[in-house]
């Protein structure tokens, strides 16, 4: 059988990167351990490049096990593009906090391995691989601090719930193997579109909406995002805040739009009931948070149920609004997380009450929570606007109420972003010294506010690569 | 040639290993505790696994494979979980969920 090796280069790359970090590591003295950041981060840089260059690769690998195609190049794009923010804009965070571990960098490299085999995955044993290696890495992650407690906590209640998850999700897959008779998503799909709907794949269907939700953090699945993004460093959160959720995302497309195509009948009102829940608990919990990890949590969880609104009528527009509200939000919640980590690493606080007038200690940090929250919030002109439109506009028809309940629970989130906005601009600091925060953050927090703006003004790049990516989606 | 088997009898089985392992790790309060009902919840899966690709599937091992992975992941996941379940008890000196409470809403 012929197997072309080429249509893995950036999966192989990223191996090579993560092993040689892992190495490098272990042979070079540990006073000249601080040379690996970089080191990492020009690895995924020259990967990222590459897989630019591959965007046009097409091809089916090991029967239908690997697919190669624009849907997966533009998820992997996105996982390197934020693990390259997350690394750049946190080297003196991990400097301080995570000390000289070389560990750090080799296991971000894996998780980012594990994300681009989800979105390339094309059968349940892929796609298991591909969600396990990413979920170990970042349990790994969020325990990082193994001297602290919070951190050990967030480590132990994600390791549990990821480990009920996961075997939910297998559940899930046994089942649908046994109601078709296989476990490529190609082949289910064909199955599900000729045959009945059986108990069997229904009930493995509502085993994959329950481990998947889990894993975008959508309510009811949601309690552990909150505990773990507060306890995790502050960089590993945004990395699981954006990364994980975004090829999960990657992940129910492939598994729902493509393979159970033919039972979309039975699970369009589960995701927009979830899609529900998640707008109203998520919005509605943030407003009385104190710390600021937290409250971006809820909001995390809000978003995902903004994003499940693009799944619900499982069309190439819906497809689209996912892929491109996905992209902005990784600008969004990486620029509001490097704030929070590099106001950490002065005033050693997450609490909101602690960033009274930033404004004037960090003016560069402020506007960019200003201009990230906004987006967040969906403010024109800014980016979340736009995919927000997106996102609303495929379920105008048939699921108008999803539309209005949007809308409101847009509006309450508006309160609780400004409630953050307030006391950085209005309030006094209690400590006037300004927050150094070196150039690298600097630089980091720069590029996302200039993303967020542009990406508002002027979305149509994105949205035609993101087109380009949908359609590449179903033609199978 | 006897009682026939049927995959519902290991479909059943397995449905019931399944809601044991949840039930378990939802109900108990001890970390270890629910890290071994979830290795119940995927033996579960593997039995499902195995016998779906014995009655539906037999010349292809496509069941069987994914059960060997299954097998090997769910070791990495243990391996790391006792981990961390170790470094948490030097530094509370208990492994009660209901302890591990400082963070909530």
């Amino acid at each position: 059988m012929h197997f072309d090796f080429s249509l893995l280069t950036t999966e192989l790359s990223m191996f090579i990167l993560g092993l040689a970090t892992f190495v490098l590591g272990l042979v070079v003295p540990s006073r000249s351990r601080r040379g690996i950041g970089a080191f990492a981060l020009f690895g995924l840089l020259a990967v990222l490049g590459l897989t630019v260059l591959n965007w046009d690769q097409q091809g089916v690998l090991l029967n239908g096990m690997y697919l190669v195609d624009r849907y997966a190049m533009f998820f992997k794009i996105l996982c390197l593009s934020t693990a390259i923010l997350v690394i750049f804009g946190s080297l003196r965070y991990v400097n301080e906090h995570l000390g000289n571990h070389f560990e750090y960098y080799s296991t971000i490299v894996f998780a980012t391995l594990g994300m681009m085999v989800i979105a390339s995955a094309g059968d349940f044993i892929s796609l298991y691989l591909g969600i396990e290696l990413m979920t170990i890495s970042f349990i790994i992650l969020v325990a990082f601090r193994s001297q602290d407690g919070k951190s050990l906590e967030a480590g132990i209640k994600y390791l549990l719930q990821a480990g009920l998850s996961s075997a939910v999700i297998l559940y899930g897959f046994s089942l649908i193997y046994a109601a078709t008779g296989t476990i490529v998503i190609l082949e289910v799909a064909h199955a599900t579109l000729q045959g009945q709907a059986s108990p069997l794949l229904i009930a493995g269907m509502v085993m994959l909406v329950a481990g998947l939700g889990f894993k975008v953090s959508a309510v009811p699945f949601h309690m552990w995002s909150p505990d773990v993004y507060e306890g995790a460093p502050t960089p590993v959160t945004a990395f699981l805040a954006v990364g994980s959720k975004a090829v999960s995302f990657a992940a129910l497309l492939r598994l729902f739009v493509a393979g159970l195509a033919g039972v979309h009948q039975q699970w369009d009102i589960l995701v927009a009931v979830l899609a529900a829940l998640s707008m109203i608990i998520g919005n509605l919990v943030a407003i009385p948070q104190t710390n600021i990890k937290r409250l971006l949590a809820y909001s995390s969880i809000a978003q995902a149920g903004y994003l499940l609104v693009g799944l619900v009528t499982a069309s190439p527009a819906g497809i689209k609004a996912v892929m491109f509200y996905s992209f902005l939000y990784v600008f969004a919640t990486v620029g509001a997380f490097t704030v929070v980590a590099v106001v950490y690493n002065k005033i050693k606080s997450d609490e909101i009450a602690d960033y009274a007038g930033l404004v004037q200690r960090a003016p560069l940090a402020a506007a960019v929570m200003l201009i990230c929250l906004l987006s967040m919030a969906g403010i024109p002109p800014l980016a979340g606007f736009v995919g927000k439109f997106y996102l609303f506009s495929t379920v105008v028809s048939g699921y108008l109420w999803l539309v209005y309940l949007g809308l409101i629970m847009s509006m309450i989130s508006v309160y609780y972003y400004l409630r953050v906005v307030l006391v950085m601009f209005r309030d006094d600091p209690k400590d006037p010294a300004p927050i150094e925060m070196g150039s690298a953050a600097n630089i980091t927090l720069i590029i996302t506010m200039v993303a967020t703006i542009f990406l508002g003004i002027y979305p149509n790049p994105l949205s035609e690569v993101a087109n380009s990516a949908a359609i590449s989606f179903f033609l199978k | 040639m006897g009682t026939a088997l049927n995959p519902s009898y290991f479909m059943v089985l397995s449905a019931a290993l399944f809601a044991i392992g949840l039930y378990g790790a939802l109900s108990r309060k001890n970390a270890i505790a629910v890290l071994i009902s979830i290795e119940i919840m995927l033996t579960a899966v593997n039995i499902n696994l195995v016998a779906i690709n014995k009655f539906l599937t037999p010349e292809a091992f496509i069941g069987q494979i994914f059960a060997i992975f299954v097998i090997t992941v769910a070791a990495a996941e243990v391996g790391l979980g006792l981990a961390i379940i170790i470094a948490i008890y030097r530094n509370r000196h208990t492994v009660d969920l209901d302890d591990f409470n400082w963070m909530k809403w």
